[in-house]
């Protein structure tokens, strides 16, 4: 098994493992204790955990910061980094300082938009759109070399990570647009959140079509629905996003107090049924304001205890 | 072509307030074409400010003029000999006419009237919208003769990103994805290949973020 780097996301995808990445919110303010409480609860449940980077465009504790406060806890952060806020410069020196301070996995996003958060008025950068992003990492690592050409001196070696979301539109360039962020050199994927398996079921089908799971590990993503509120509030309020009427019904059919449960108990059949579907990887957890719940979650889904690698 | 809107009348009146005597200066080009700046919006503008400083007591003498082209010393240059009368310029060109007037006429206050907005063409009448930002080296033979830099919402090269929904922006349902259409045309140009190259990291500086541009036709230097 040959390592690229001290990723111990990478080690337990290519020892073969069913990887599962948790997620961790940044706080608005200061206070290191609060990213703690949240990231406390996901210590030896998961791969690697996701630290945001300013999501929905709302200021919040820098990615790398809280990435290292979540790193000093045993956990290994999958820090992320988004192209409307840097440009290529900004964006390359805080990757140096990420792997200096011992942070080896990324993830490359686009961002949402400055006009979904609470700076609507900031200027929005794209120097780089995600998939250049990547090239820009995979050159730093592969060819030892900065975008501008000049020799770095101890490249960082980083897991390199993209999102894909299998419900935007147009539909039949989801996987063609995966399959341009596996040639810009993801290591691998993380999805949108899945309510639709269906749907998912077909992306995958194409990406292993493709071939695209031998060049990639693709991690499906998923959230607990906590209510019938929360699944219409997805189903028609979140851009890409499909939540289809069905599994809607489900959750709002059961009693109130029981809602949370059935979201539950839907998302741990999801996972059961991912484990069987060909060239998914693992599964990409992000609880959204209910880490507390994610040990229970994850041992009803059966993925504890984590391998050892 | 440049687009502009007029800005608030009491912006304008903010400006205007000093003075006893202007020259309200509109520009034949792009600013009549969107209906912003031309001779018409010129003498709209003339009544509209006349009637509101009267309601004020106030009287200003307003001048109105329009020009060529504001953004061509060749026609600013008419101005030479009337301009010492006013007290100062209300310009109703885009930010380049008002440029040429300020640079041409160094002792003489000059004021803009319009907001200048994009670069763009009329979509149906009385629509303009936004079709270039000038990035100085043109994408549009790759991506099907639609700007993934004017029309994305995030520039994104390689798009479209996972926010695009049913055919609109994940900004607003008004707002066409470019990479929808984007991809509309290739797939009806059965250029569909051109999609699957990934497009290079973009060298800014052909765009404004390597300075002020400037172009120097040598062959046709006087
Ligand atoms: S690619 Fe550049 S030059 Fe071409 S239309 Fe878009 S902004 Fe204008
Ligand atoms: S939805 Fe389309 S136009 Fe809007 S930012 Fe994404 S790719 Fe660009």
């Amino acid at each position: 098994m040959e390592l690229k780097t001290d990723s111990n996301l990478e080690k337990v995808l290519r020892a073969g493992h069913f990887a599962v990445t948790g997620e961790v919110g940044p706080p608005r303010g200061s206070d290191p204790e609060a990213v703690r409480e949240k990231a406390a609860h996901l210590v030896g449940k998961v791969d690697a955990v996701n630290i945001t980077d300013c999501q929905t465009a709302m200021v919040r504790m820098s990615s790398w910061a809280a990435s290292l406060i979540c790193k000093s806890m045993g956990l290994e952060p999958n820090y992320q980094m988004v192209c409307r806020d840097r440009n290529r410069i900004a964006m390359q020196s805080d990757i140096l300082g990420a792997y200096a301070m011992g942070l080896n996995t990324m993830l490359c996003l686009s961002g949402d938009h400055p006009s979904f958060g609470d700076h609507p008025m900031a200027s929005n950068v794209h120097d780089l759109d995600s998939i250049q992003l990547i090239q820009m990492v995979r050159g730093m690592m592969d060819d030892g070399k900065f975008q501008g050409g000049a020799e770095i001196k101890r490249p960082p070696k980083m897991f390199i990570g993209a999102a894909a979301n299998p419900f935007g539109d147009p539909f039949e360039l989801r996987v063609l647009r995966l399959a341009k962020k596996v040639a810009a050199g993801a290591d691998f994927i993380q999805t949108q959140c899945i309510y639709n398996m269906q749907k998912f079921r077909d992306y995958m089908k194409m990406a292993v079509d493709k071939g695209l799971h031998e060049k990639t590990y693709i991690l499906a993503g998923v959230t607990p629905l906590k209510s019938a509120g929360m699944a219409k509030y997805m189903a028609t309020k979140v851009p890409g996003m499909d939540v289809p009427d069905d599994v809607v019904k489900r959750i709002a059919s059961a009693p109130k107090e029981k809602q949370a449960e059935e979201g539950i108990k839907f998302l741990c059949e999801q996972i059961e049924e991912m484990r069987e579907i060909e060239g998914v990887a693992g599964i990409h957890l992000m609880a959204i304001e209910w880490e507390h719940k994610v040990p229970e979650i994850l041992e009803q889904a059966k993925c504890l205890p984590r391998p050892q690698v | 072509m440049i687009t502009a809107e007029r800005k608030p009348i009491e912006e304008i009146m903010e400006y205007v307030k000093p003075y006893k005597k202007i020259l309200l200066l509109g520009c034949n080009e792009c600013v009549t074409v969107c209906y912003a700046g031309g001779r018409k919006e010129v003498g709209i503008l003339a009544s509209a400010l006349s009637m509101a400083f009267l309601k004020q007591g106030q009287k200003v003498e307003i001048d109105e003029l329009t020009l060529e082209r504001q953004c061509d010393p060749e026609y600013v240059e008419e101005l030479a000999r009337t301009i010492q009368q006013y007290d100062a310029v209300c310009s109703m060109a885009c930010g380049c006419g008002v440029q040429t007037i300020a640079g041409r006429y160094k002792d003489k206050p000059v004021y803009p009237m319009v907001n200048t907005k994009f670069m763009g063409a009329s979509e149906r009448q009385g629509v303009w919208a936004e079709r270039c930002q000038g990035c100085g080296d043109c994408v549009l033979a790759f991506t099907g003769g639609i700007c993934p830099v004017a029309r994305c919402s995030k520039r994104i090269f390689n798009g479209p990103c996972g926010g695009s929904s049913g055919g609109k922006c994940e900004i607003d349902p008004n707002v066409d994805c470019a990479w929808q259409l984007i991809w509309d045309r290739l797939k009806a140009l059965g250029r569909t290949d051109l999609y699957e190259r990934i497009m290079p990291a973009k060298d800014w500086r052909a765009a404004r973020d390597g300075g002020p541009r400037k172009i120097v036709r040598e062959d046709l230097l006087a």
